[in-house]
């Protein structure tokens, strides 16, 4: 671990403002992964703006009638947040089904939503990586590499890294918006839709933030019931990220919205996909990965993915 | 104390302390954070310095330069030592692939420098700073399955040929010849690799360590660093675990010594969890294949066993066929272990080395055999046990209780009652699936040492360098002298892993517990004859030892009052003889399962598993029992996840952490039921006891694929089970 300072940050404007021009500034939260980032030199801050005392702790009501939860909330809390539990039931199943309980005590709703890959050439500073080191190639597409983790979808020949979290898979099915503030005190708000970038030819850009931004907060529209179920597939009961995630809303008259963890570089979601939720998971599938390019090893996930919506559409028509 | 012929009746046999649950004598200071493991020693020496390694970023090749500028200079630094600075180390015999020294990188992350600093942050830091520039040998081929039909694989062990194999496959009536393949392992376990080192000024070398094998260590420092065993001290009285990956010298201790060597100061060094998987020694890939000829009654007539590993040029790999030639009947044998030399990282002994993965084939194809043959998988085996070795009739094993452990196993687990037509019996979305296996793991004895002191409040002590690896042998020892000396367990102290007390059996394939104990069972003996001369030359067969006090001839004495002039001190070793070769020692069980598959996404829960287990006397139930559940979660892993992930093109595992490595969580087990048999095997030890510490691994992952069968229908010979395997052909929803 490289030196760095360490300065709190009494509010989100504050922390802009220690942020604002230094390109080797960095917002720490719970730091369960900037942490073992750096230990294994793959972020060397050199500052680091710790925003756990910003008071971005609490879950409000919006005037939309959904709900604001701080950036600083931490995944436990909103797991087990009564009005989360009840009206977004698929987002307290995708947070419990990640990480294990210590893990969530610490992360935040902020942070969880910028962590990084865990692809195993990421991690590895040995081996050549886009994301690391911007044009050093991507060992895990080189002939022999280890993909059977990696991504299928909206990965292109430079990075086929996938977003590791749940609780952004269920985020986006409910249409999350990310609220930021920068040093100048503009404030915006980003559909979780539009806030992760494509890897394309910059896999190292992995948000629209913009240095120094903050997000403050992550709304949810009204509640939309429905039955909301999350299916998380991995090769261990728990502790493990994802092969496939499946986060699905259904209403009564079949409608519904299905989005996609472990399979591509974002929560994986698309409205023509949703529109086929009436038609069975095949149909589902047939636009929603659509143009997937999987390896040899991990091209399981597609049918992996049809086959676990196929089981939660079959158990909620049980229900 | 020669072991020359099976145990008669003995004091042991008493029992009072003996084969009695006791909790751990060592557990309140492991879960008070005080016992004292290698890294956090702080304590035994001062002005510790903090190395940290840089590894070798190809797994092939030479090193063309190390630039070391930059390190050097860089804050907190100390000394950067350079592995093209000097030529290679020695090893220790049992090593494969020296650890340091020399220009020839031979795996990925070999160690090629140190970085020596005032602190583990500086020293990391740094270590970063090393530039090293590499000569990288193209074309490697990291494949085994490439290489399963060369002529050109080499053997780990001797043929078993008897009989006519191919003949009498020919001619068999029912027969089976399918491929089954395991990949390679790491040991995971919880505590990495780490030593402390230190130099006098006379050159003699301290390292306190984590090593199951004190004495090896020894002689692989010697080996290392030019010096004779008395110049070096190896203590290692706590190890968080270490199932064959801490057998033999590894890089820790070698880069800690240089280190110190180099600095003048003590040097502490941890293998990071990133580095292990390549830099240490993993369990090999195995493809075996697997012939079984029986007659249309069940009776095995042929049986073949063809495993090919891997390893670096001069090791072993993992002979799969271990217990193939010993299990079960038939009369015509073929037994192959091949090696094929590839240049991934040094293949070497995990847990149950041999058996845990020629059983995760074996039971399989008996399983397969049973459905062929239209019999009881449980049944098939009971028909093919045997009670001598196979291929040497006249040399019987000294105590197999296999045939029992089957039949209470399918009594407690209800096995009668389990659906027989597979992907038959379903619950909601799940799969239900019952299955079983057999376990075999030899019962290896090796010499071993102790001293006894009897002190002058009447307490004892017992010192040699057995280590306790989690296993719980300090309170088999504690049991042990306390049996012997008419003790309470909380009167006797153990003391363990430093190389200044007796050698003794170290820990490993499960020969530590029998082993040791033997050990410390002969300083007893030793010390109650000093105690017997003591009494007026009475017989030291005559006396009782019970509550603290001796009686002979009916006048009792404390064991205070005999050593009230100052302590009384034994040393002895077991030394097992020959006659031992005469007899197979083995240890058995019979593994049930219970699972269920998700019919949607091919996810395996195991339900309940039970493990009916025969390794002679059970010295201390409950850290058995600890032992075997813990070798059955092990075989689950094996059987459901663990898999180290080669690049193929680079040569190194790439899945090389904790999170890329899956080992089961808690969530993955569910009940774990233990029973062992009330046995005896007086051809073991003195004290009629064989381990248990790898049985419960042997035979479970079978077991649970087996079960996958039974709930799917769907056969998966490639391990792990993992849903990919499955996905394709599971019913539609």
């Amino acid at each position: 671990m490289r030196e760095f300072s360490f300065e709190r940050a009494g509010d989100a404007g504050q922390a802009a403002t220690l942020a604002a021009g230094d390109t080797g500034a960095k917002f720490i939260a719970g730091g369960t992964n900037l942490l073992d980032l750096m230990k294994l030199e793959i972020e060397t801050p050199s500052r680091l703006i710790d925003v756990t005392g910003t008071g971005l702790d609490r879950i409000e009501q919006t005037d939309a009638g959904g709900l604001r939860i701080g950036a600083m909330v931490r995944n436990t809390d909103l797991a087990a947040d009564d009005r989360i539990r009840r009206d977004y039931g698929v987002l307290t199943r995708a947070l419990v089904a990640g990480a294990s309980g210590q893990l969530r005590n610490m992360a935040t709703s902020g942070g969880n939503l910028l962590q990084r890959t865990r692809c195993p050439y990421f991690y590895d500073t040995n081996m050549a990586c886009n994301k690391r080191s911007p044009g050093a190639g991507c060992a895990a597409l080189d002939s022999g590499g280890f993909t059977r983790p990696l991504g299928v979808i909206g990965i292109s020949d430079h990075c086929i890294a996938t977003h590791p979290s749940d609780m952004a898979v269920a985020m986006r099915l409910l249409d999350a918006q990310v609220e930021t503030l920068d040093a100048a005190g503009n404030s915006r708000s980003i559909p979780l839709e539009e806030f992760y970038l494509l890897p394309g030819d910059t896999p190292e850009r992995e948000t629209v933030l913009e240095p120094g931004e903050i997000i403050t907060a992550v709304t949810l529209p009204a509640p939309i019931g429905g039955h909301q179920a999350y299916h998380k597939v991995r090769d261990r009961a728990s502790y493990a990220f994802a092969l496939v995630s499946v986060a699905l809303v259904r209403q009564a008259d079949g409608s519904g919205r299905v989005a996609l963890g472990g399979v591509a570089p974002q929560p994986w979601r698309r409205a023509a996909a949703d529109a086929e939720l009436p038609n069975g998971a095949g149909a589902v599938m047939a636009r929603l990965l659509d143009g997937a390019r999987p390896t040899a090893q991990n091209a399981f996930k597609i049918t992996l993915a049809e086959r676990t919506l196929a089981a939660m559409l079959a158990e909620a028509e049980g229900n | 104390m020669d072991f020359n012929e099976p145990a008669g009746t003995n004091p042991a046999d008493r029992g009072t302390v003996l084969g009695k649950s006791t909790p751990r004598i060592d557990g309140p200071l492991k879960t008070s954070g005080h016992a004292p493991y290698a890294y956090e020693r702080h304590d035994v020496a001062e002005d510790q310095l903090a190395g940290y390694p840089v590894f070798s970023a190809i797994a092939r090749g030479r090193i063309t330069r190390i630039d070391s500028a930059a390190a050097e200079a860089a804050p907190g630094v100390v000394a950067v030592i350079r592995s093209t600075d000097m030529d290679v180390l020695g090893k220790h015999g049992m090593n494969v692939v020296p650890h340091f020294g020399g220009d020839e990188i031979r795996h990925y992350h070999q160690a090629v420098a140190l970085v020596v600093a005032e602190s583990f942050e500086a020293a990391r830091a740094a270590s970063g700073l090393v530039r090293v520039a590499y000569d990288a040998e193209g074309h490697a081929d990291y494949d085994l399955s490439t290489h399963r039909d060369t002529a050109m694989a080499r053997k780990a062990e001797p043929d078993q040929d008897v009989g006519d194999f191919a003949a009498a496959f020919a001619e068999a009536p029912v027969t089976l010849d399918e491929t089954y393949t395991t990949p390679c392992q790491t040991h995971a376990m919880m505590e990495p690799h780490a030593s402390i080192a230190q130099w006098d000024e006379e050159g003699r070398l301290t390292v306190w360590s984590s090593t199951q094998m004190v004495n090896w260590l020894v002689e692989g420092l010697c080996s290392a660093f030019d010096l004779d065993p008395d110049q070096v001290r190896v203590d290692s009285p706590f190890i968080g675990g270490g199932f064959g990956s801490k057998l033999f010298m590894r890089a820790d201790s070698v880069l800690a010594a240089l280190g110190a060597r180099a600095t003048g100061r003590p040097v502490k060094v941890a293998l990071p969890r990133p580095a292990i998987a390549n830099n240490t020694t993993h369990r090999a890939r195995t493809i075996q294949r697997i012939r079984i000829g029986a007659d249309r009654d069940g009776r095995i007539t042929a049986i073949a066993h063809d495993g090919l590993s891997h390893t670096q040029p001069g090791g072993d790999g993992e002979n799969s066929t271990a217990q193939t030639p010993f299990f079960y009947a038939g009369a015509n044998r073929l037994i192959t272990p091949r090696l094929v030399d590839l240049h991934l990282p040094e293949a070497h002994a995990m847990r149950a080395p041999g058996e845990a993965s020629g059983l995760m084939a074996l039971e399989i194809a008996m399983d397969e055999m049973a459905e062929k043959l239209g019999m009881d998988p449980v049944e098939f085996r009971i028909l093919n046990d045997t009670q001598v070795d196979p291929g040497q009739p006249d040399r019987p094993f000294s105590d197999r209780n296999f045939v029992t452990c089957l039949r209470q196993g399918a009594d407690r687990f209800g096995w009668a009652d389990r659906n027989t037509t597979p992907g038959g019996r379903r619950e909601g979305m799940w799969l239900i699936g019952h299955g079983m296996a057999g376990a075999y793991r030899g019962a290896l004895t090796m010499n071993s040492g102790a001293l006894v002191r009897l002190r002058p409040d009447g307490t004892a002590v017992v010192e040699t360098d057995m280590t306790d690896i989690g296993t719980g042998s300090y309170t088999i020892i504690a049991q042990t002298a306390a049996e012997m000396l008419g003790l309470g367990v909380d009167q006797v102290e153990v003391r363990l892993g430093d190389s200044r007390y007796p050698v003794s059996s170290g820990s490993g394939g499960q020969f530590g517990a029998p082993s040791s104990t033997a050990g410390v069972y002969a300083a007893c003996v030793k010390l109650r004859e000093e105690i017997a001369r003591r009494l007026g030359n009475v017989d030291a067969g005559s006396l009782d030892f019970a509550d603290g006090r001796v009686t002979a001839s009916g006048r009792s004495t404390s064991l205070a009052e005999i050593a009230a002039d100052g302590e009384i001190t034994a040393e002895d070793k077991v030394a097992f003889g020959e006659f031992q070769d005469d007899v197979l020692m083995a240890t058995f069980a019979a593994h049930f399962v219970e699972l269920a598959v998700h019919a949607g996404t091919g996810e395996t829960r195991v339900r309940r598993m039970l493990a009916v287990c025969d390794a002679g006397r059970i010295l201390n139930p409950l850290s058995a029992r600890s032992q075997v559940i813990g070798g059955m979660v092990m075989g689950l892993g094996a059987a459901l996840m663990e898999e180290l992930a080669i690049d193929t093109g680079r040569g190194f595992f790439a899945n090389h952490d904790l999170a890329g490595y899956e080992v089961p969580v808690h969530a993955d087990i569910a009940s774990q039921e233990v029973v062992f048999l009330d046995t005896l095997d007086p051809a073991s030890t003195p004290l009629k006891a064989k381990g248990v510490g790898e049985l419960g691994l042997c035979g479970i992952a079978a077991a649970v694929a087996n079960a996958h069968y039974n709930a799917t229908g769907l056969r998966i010979r490639d391990y792990p089970l993992t849903l990919d395997k499955v996905l394709e052909e599971l019913p539609a929803i």
